[in-house]
């Protein structure tokens, strides 16, 4: 009996990303859900810039790839064009939080049927490792050689608190892939949020805690133990905003 | 028994796998190199697999299948 094996949605070309990066997991997770709803035919994905920007390359279903930060853009107009198709954007940090953010907030604010997935880790990967607007206070990048200045470059954007101040979105949650069971719970996540966009509910995001080995200076083990410590403190896990599960309380 | 079968020449060494493996089946080939330059993961010791696949489910390039009962 196979108890695992590659997900049909993810492609054979072997990924880009360096060595330990959690951008494989997400891929895999997304096409796993993809699988398991059995909707690969009719799925458009919007691939953003940034590390993965090749994106396209590594699923099954049909793929465009947005300009930068546009995808949430993109997806709103693939989604209204054809409604019947099922539209996912997978963005980094330095493509949702940083030039995308006007997209974020106004398609969430909007709560477009779409699904977004958001890989925070807190640094610009594909550029080489500069402060990006999720950095911590204090983080070392090859811009904040002292670590991230709070008093002069400002404080780490915090995209599931800040959308969540907004009526429109349906479901925000913030989960990380650090360990097995941090998997099983991200996957969980994506299928919910791509459950929901199959159920017209509305705008789901999910926010991924990743690691960046590469552009922090540690071991694939250590940038995971780095999740732990200092990112998950700064970003808390949990669910920001499920507006059905909240509907359902307030009948109760 | 169970089987791992693994797609050596996507393998990036990264150890992730070697790391949650609650049996110590899995660790780094040392003395090989595989087509990228890395030293990819293998089973030292089959025998020991639970067949919890959760090498496989920690591997970010999706290179481990997990067979049960072979």
């Amino acid at each position: 009996m196979v108890v695992f094996k590659k997900p049909h949605a993810l492609s054979d070309v072997p990924l880009h990303y360096c060595p330990g990066c959690t951008h494989g997991i997400v891929h895999r997770l997304v096409a796993e859900v993809i699988d398991e709803l059995g909707i690969e035919g009719k799925t458009v994905g919007i691939a953003p810039v940034g590390c993965s920007v090749m994106a396209y390359n590594y699923f099954e279903c049909d793929m465009i790839e947005a300009a930068h930060g546009r995808a949430p853009a993109v997806a709103t107009g693939v989604k209204r064009a054809n409604p019947d198709n099922i539209v996912f954007t997978y963005q980094g940090d330095g493509d949702l939080a940083s030039i995308g953010t006007a997209e974020t907030v106004h398609s969430a604010a909007r709560n477009e049927n779409i699904t977004v997935i958001f890989i925070n880790n807190a640094i610009y990967g594909m550029t080489g490792g500069q402060m990006a607007p999720t950095s911590l206070p204090g983080q070392v990048t090859q811009t904040s050689p002292y670590g991230r200045d709070v008093n002069l470059c400002g404080y780490p954007v915090k995209i599931c608190e800040m959308l969540a101040q907004l009526d429109g979105p349906e479901y925000l949650e913030r989960v990380t892939v650090n360990s097995v069971k941090q998997i099983k719970n991200a996957k969980r996540a994506i299928k919910k949020a791509f459950q929901n966009q199959i159920d017209g509910k509305g705008f789901s995001l999910v926010e991924v805690i990743s690691s960046c080995p590469t552009n922090w200076g540690m071991t694939p083990q250590a940038a995971l133990k780095w999740i732990d410590e200092k990112m998950i403190p700064y970003y808390p896990l949990g669910v920001y905003k499920d507006r059905s599960a909240e509907k359902k309380e307030a009948e109760q | 028994m169970n089987k791992l079968t693994f797609r050596t020449d996507n393998c990036k060494g990264c150890g992730l796998c070697v790391d949650v493996c609650p049996k110590g089946v899995l660790a780094l080939a040392e003395d090989v190199i595989n087509k990228k330059g890395h030293h990819p993961v293998t089973a030292v010791k089959p025998d020991l697999c639970i067949a919890c696949a959760f090498c496989a489910t920690m591997c970010p390039d999706c290179i481990i299948e997990v067979e049960k009962g072979v």
